[in-house]
């Protein structure tokens, strides 16, 4: 491994008295950039190179959003970015035995894991991989090489640009992630698992990109989690582009479990191509900042996508929700359900914006976004935003804000349950529709050992890797493991 | 003596509902309390099972031998006492098997037993089940979700068979209830009884009384108990009203 020469480390000594701190990150990363553009854009094809040049201007005309602008108005990005922070061009060490860092033992969820540590592509199995499946994955540095054409046809065609900052920043700076590629007819039997783990003893700033190409008819189930596990700042700036072919079916399960210090921008696309079905659950349970935008586009007639999303915030944590689904075909489907619990000071945002296009008739779009807050303190932002060119079609939204139901509540205790528990039988029960959308069950119940974990005060986290993810301690025969409760 | 409600005042939002009331249950008896609509005949249970914004201003309440006005109701029906609502809750996403297994479960702990072995529960699920003649794939789903006026009513007297507690205190089950039903529940409510518990049954009809024979039955007419007979008062009542005992209540005082 190189050394880290070339990394930058931003420390608060250098921050100028004219400027705010994330102008110089942006000065900073825009010097790096322009000394190591090379090293940087090492393996592209032409048009990625001129892809990350486009980029890299775009990034150096606008800067980093802030307040001000109208989509970031309820999210504290500027908090986020007045940090010191290291950027790395190349992949650190890591003092713990990698192996045991990801190993991760689900009950009864037998998934096929690819690390990523600190943002660089890690796997035992090489850079490029075939699994028995057919399944093609590996590290977006050796895939580019290895398949340029795949890269000029399909990556930053779907995250465009110049109007996010971020993508911005990604599409110009990144280096490693993670490809994946399920070839024409291929149904993966396995989930795949990304594991993107955090550890550095400095706080970091990291760019990661996933290309995700389901050809026809080919089906893949793909858990991502980001987790950390020190208590350093860390700010990942997440871009994923999944392109579904003709009848393909993908599931997605976003997992975030970050610590409070630490930030999250995931920028995920997804175009979907006629008779194609996707589902994708995002699953916040902990972290200080984190903004999804996620952007859904039905292109080919008959598509239907479910978009869900569950989120368990406290003390100060902050997450903030921005979904497009883009209509752009007839008789296409789209179910978006996000929930939300929030307690002590955590704050929400929820944006959903549905667009149908001029021709996309017999379009039928379904949002709703329901929160409970546990304290007077607790605040979200939600909005609904619906723009409609054809005339043909059925779209419904709603929005609920809300404390427990006292009715419920009395009546739970009116059978001997202490108030505690019929508080968490209840905020169970309001995530429990969400849950129950995931497909696989060892994953669900795993989720589920989750949110209740969270919903009690405790970490997500279990006890037996350094993850924590592992087995639960025995076969559930109700929802709830009351000895637990 | 298993309840005993001693000049009872109860006040919801700074109006005072029960004024002054006394009752007294003893083991293996059921009491029944009647009385027009609007005279605090739901409160009394809500008083009883302490329900929030049923503030209790004066009197006490003695159940097996301890005042509980100040108990959380949960503590309440750990002690044995259960309430059948008169508008049992719906609650979406709470299946009723985790429900009744947790409330076992609470009672348990109170009690300084160890969590029931799901065996044994499911066993007592089945066994409850056939006794209220309720239907499996009622306990498979959520509490009350998208059941029916009778079978909810029906499920109070399962979670009632589930709970066996000391006391039990029926408000309206009647009300909604088709003629079936009630004799359903009814035959529920007959083989709970023994000679260790009690029940009070608050109705605005006799009708449930022809089912379930009470051995005193109480008149409830502007917070207080104006009158206190057999089972035969009860039919009295039916044929001639509340109004000769409002009559009556209003020249006495």
């Amino acid at each position: 491994m190189s050394g880290s020469r070339s990394n930058i480390c931003l420390k608060l000594s250098m921050k100028t008295k004219e400027t705010t701190q994330f102008q110089d990150l942006e000065s900073l990363l825009t010097a790096q950039f322009e000394q190591h553009s090379e090293r940087i854009a090492e393996g592209d094809t032409p048009a990625m190179k001129s892809l990350r040049m486009k980029h890299f201007e775009a990034f150096k005309a606008v800067g980093f959003p802030d307040s001000s602008h109208e989509k970031w108005r309820f999210t504290d990005i500027e908090s986020a970015l007045n940090q010191d922070f290291c950027h790395e061009l190349s992949a650190s060490r890591s003092d713990r035995n990698i192996e045991e860092l990801f190993r991760c033992e689900v009950h009864n969820f037998r998934s096929e894991i690819i690390s990523v540590l600190n943002g660089w592509y890690h796997s035992e199995n090489g850079p490029l991989f075939t699994n028995e499946d057919g399944v093609i994955y590996g590290s977006v540095k050796a895939a580019k090489i290895a398949y340029p054409e795949l890269f000029d046809a399909r990556y930053g065609h779907l995250a465009h640009g110049t109007a996010n900052s971020f993508v911005n920043l990604n599409t110009a700076m990144v280096q490693d992630g993670v490809f994946i590629y399920v070839p024409k007819g291929v149904e993966a039997s396995r989930t795949l698992q990304i594991i993107k783990m955090i550890d550095r003893d400095e706080n970091v700033f990291v760019q990661n990109r996933q290309l995700i190409i389901l050809e026809e008819g080919s089906k893949l189930s793909l858990m991502h989690c980001d987790d950390s596990i020190n208590h350093h700042t860390s700010l990942v700036n997440t871009v994923t582009e999944v392109f579904v072919g003709k009848n393909a079916h993908f599931e997605l399960y976003k997992l975030q479990n970050l610590n409070d210090a630490s930030g999250l921008i995931n920028n995920t696309f997804i175009s979907q191509e006629a008779g194609s079905n996707v589902r994708t659950n995002t699953l916040t349970f902990n972290c200080g900042m984190i903004r999804n935008n996620i952007e859904v586009a039905l292109n080919g007639p008959g598509a239907h996508a479910d978009v869900l999303g569950l989120y368990l915030m406290d003390k100060q944590q902050h997450v903030d929700n921005q979904i497009r689904i883009l209509h752009n075909a007839a008789h296409c489907t789209s179910n978006e359900l996000f929930k939300g619990i929030l307690d002590d000071e955590a704050t929400a945002v929820f944006n959903g914006y549905i667009y149908v296009k001029r021709d996309a008739q017999k379009t039928n779009a379904y949002q709703n976004n329901k929160n409970i807050l546990l304290k007077p303190t607790a605040r979200i932002n939600t909005m609904p935003f619906l723009e409609i060119y054809a005339d043909d079609v059925k779209c419904s939204h709603g929005a609920t804000i809300g404390q427990l139901d006292q009715e419920a509540m009395f009546y739970l205790r009116s059978r001997g349950i202490s108030q505690s528990n019929a508080r968490l039988l209840l905020m169970y029960a309001f995530a429990a529709d969400v849950i129950n959308m995931i497909n696989i069950e060892g994953l669900k119940s795993r989720i589920d050992d989750m949110v209740k974990k969270r919903l009690r005060g405790e970490l997500s986290v279990c006890e037996k890797c350094v993850l924590h993810c592992g087995t639960p301690e025995k076969e559930y025969h109700f929802d709830i493991d009351l000895s637990k409760l | 003596m298993l309840l005993n409600i001693k000049n009872l005042h109860v006040e919801i939002d700074g109006k005072e509902i029960i004024k002054g009331l006394n009752l007294g249950v003893n083991q293996g008896e059921v009491h029944a309390i009647m009385g027009p609509n609007g005279t605090g005949k739901s409160t009394l249970a809500a008083a009883i099972t302490g329900r929030e914004g049923y503030e209790i201003t004066a009197g006490e309440i003695w159940f097996k031998g301890t005042n509980i006005v100040d108990m959380e109701p949960d503590e309440r029906a750990n002690l044995g006492i259960f309430l059948s609502f008169q508008y049992p809750v719906e609650i979406p996403g709470v299946s009723m098997t985790n429900f009744m297994r947790t409330a076992i479960n609470a009672k348990r702990e109170y009690q300084g037993l160890p969590p029931v072995p799901a065996g044994e529960f499911l066993k007592m699920m089945e066994e409850k089940k056939n006794l209220v003649e309720i239907h499996s794939k009622l306990t498979n789903r959520s509490v009350n979700e998208g059941f029916s006026g009778g079978e909810k009513k029906r499920n109070e007297i399962f979670q009632m068979a589930m709970l066996e507690p000391s006391l039990a205190i029926l408000d309206e089950t009647d009300s909604g209830l088709d003629i079936d039903a009630l004799k359903v529940v009814a035959k529920g409510v007959n083989q709970l009884k023994s000679g260790e518990n009690a029940f009070v049954i608050i109705t605005h009809y006799q009708r449930l009384l022809d089912y379930i024979v009470p051995d005193f039955v109480h008149v409830l007419f502007d917070g207080k108990i104006v009158k206190t007979g057999g089972k035969n008062l009860a039919l009295e009542l039916e044929a001639k009203g509340y109004e000769w005992i409002k009559e009556q209540h209003l020249f006495e005082a």
